[in-house]
């Protein structure tokens, strides 16, 4: 479990922080009201979930409240794991 | 269905919300023509106020230019004031299809097609040319337009860091398996002003098999020593698969904008793409206007030099005051203040020196990266530069900010 959100976490960082940002992110950071992810560039992670654990994610339930901190997106995760 | 008093109150709340979020935008008069020097009311009903404008996408000084005045005036005279049609049924003029090859010369490319604006071109460009089986890859600083053109484009969309070359070519590699790979850009960032690496972007283009995608709005007629436009600053002239770009800026300021780039993927704009098939053509007269600005900046590296002159003069201006500037080489100069309340207070304090500019804060920028955007203009003399730098070291030294930093403005002001 936790390790899912480690790598949620880990891949947020990878892909949308800049070398020089500090920005520190916890699995509770709003990533996309907060402004560090904009919807945008959010299929990315999209792609990246649905590859890493072989699910997929219908359009409709990539929201950007459902992909808005590392909790949400991992409980989306579980939730289409299940299905 | 009736303009309930419910849904009118359901919309007052959603305005209010943006008022007390301090995101509402309010228009500001211009009393007369753009230029250097304007008069402006503001806020609305105030007298007017003679301020030098900072924030236009005048960058050549051509919008109000005695000579594509005239030119418009002719074109007004000899090919009337409206086609009253879109350009495939009887909306095309011998002037259109004129401009349109002019661009094409000016540009280095194999064919040009006009839209009603560049925000019609990158709308329209994306959904004719891509398919299902294709990818675009955008730089995540794109101008909205391209957001918006790629979100109607069924082809599959991702994004990199902002200009970084090591993320665009791992997500090139992530791509091998698509038909075509469009690598997506704005020449000059329109926020921050800086160039894209077109350089090696176009051969990181060709090791992956892709094609190049580039949005000259802040660029066509300056950038470049013919001002060209990135791809001639960048030594890849002709290099560029597909290019868009406005003739509401540098080029004029009136109105219009065009795909320009490999013929097939003209024609293919020609037959497809909405906004050019289902919106009114450009006007003659502006086209007249056009043409003309286009005979300016081919014959004449004038006023482009003057640009860059007034540029490194005002960049240097601003540094030497202690300001902490975006770097970059365009006429487009952010000031960065990183605060939203203390952009809005500074443009303010600004204004009321005499010298109009606009603080920019989130959504448009990143959190926390607020800014006042300046931008430079070859009608600026060296006494418009000199008051306004003047002003902004006063009004730098008012909010004590000559000298800092990010982390001690931000210390200061907060987020
Ligand atoms: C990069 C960029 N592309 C396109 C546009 C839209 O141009 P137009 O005003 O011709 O629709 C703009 C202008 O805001 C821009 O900055």
């Amino acid at each position: 479990m936790d390790d899912q959100k480690k790598m949620i976490l880990d891949y947020v960082v990878r892909e949308y922080l800049e070398e020089d940002d500090d920005t520190e992110i916890t699995y509770d950071t709003e990533l996309i009201s907060g402004g560090i992810v904009d919807s945008f560039s959010m299929v990315s992670l999209k792609r990246f979930l649905e590859k890493k654990y072989n699910i997929s994610i219908p359009d409709a339930d990539a929201s950007p409240e459902a992909f808005d901190t590392v909790n949400s997106i991992s409980a989306l995760v579980d939730r289409f794991k299940k299905a | 269905m009736a303009f309930s008093t419910t849904i009118r109150e359901s919309y007052r709340q959603e305005l209010n919300g943006l008022r007390a979020a301090g995101l509402y935008k309010e228009e500001r008069f211009i009393l007369g023509n753009q230029g250097a020097d304007i008069e402006v009311e503001f806020p609305a009903g105030a007298a007017g106020r003679k301020v030098i404008n900072f924030c236009a996408n005048n960058y050549l000084g051509l919008s109000s230019h005695p000579d594509v005045v005239a030119a418009a005036r002719e074109g007004l005279a000899s090919h009337g004031y409206g086609m009253s049609s879109v350009r495939f049924i009887c909306g095309t003029q011998d002037i259109h299809r004129r401009l349109e090859d002019r661009l094409t010369a000016f540009l280095g490319t194999e064919d040009t097609i006009l839209f009603p604006s560049c925000m019609d071109a990158n709308a329209g460009v994306f959904e004719a040319c891509l398919g299902a089986d294709d990818v675009m890859i955008a730089d995540r600083l794109v101008h909205a337009s391209i957001v918006d053109g790629m979100r109607l484009c069924k082809a599959m969309n991702d994004t990199y860091k902002h200009s970084d070359m090591n993320h665009l070519e791992e997500k090139l590699k992530e791509h091998q398996d698509k038909r075509i790979r469009l690598i997506i850009t704005d020449g000059v960032f329109s926020m921050d002003g800086d160039i894209a690496k077109l350089d090696e972007i176009v051969a990181l283009a060709e090791k992956y098999d892709a094609l190049v995608f580039v949005d000259d709005s802040h660029a066509s007629g300056f950038i470049g020593k013919t001002g060209r436009g990135t791809h001639e600053h960048c030594g890849v002239f002709g290099k560029i698969d597909i290019i868009t770009t406005t003739l509401g800026k540098g080029l004029g300021g009136a109105s219009g904008g065009c795909v320009s780039g490999r013929k097939e993927i003209v024609e293919m704009c020609r037959q497809k793409a909405r906004p050019y098939l289902f919106s009114n053509t450009v006007a003659p007269m502006i086209v007249a206007g056009a043409l003309k600005v286009l005979d300016l900046v081919f014959t004449n590296t004038e006023r482009r030099d003057t640009l860059e002159w007034n540029t490194k003069y005002w960049r240097q201006g601003l540094a030497e005051a202690g300001f902490d500037l975006k770097q970059g080489d365009s006429p487009i100069v952010p000031v960065m203040l990183y605060n939203a309340k203390l952009a809005q207070d500074m443009a303010r304090d600004l204004f009321a020196e005499g010298i109009y500019v606009v603080g920019f804060f989130f959504p448009v920028v990143p959190q926390g990266a607020a800014r006042i955007r300046t931008q430079l203009s070859a009608a600026h003399t060296r006494a418009h530069l000199d008051k306004g730098l003047a002003a902004f070291r006063k009004v730098g030294a008012k909010h004590g900010i000559l000298g800092k930093g990010k982390k001690e403005i931000t210390e200061m002001f907060g987020k």
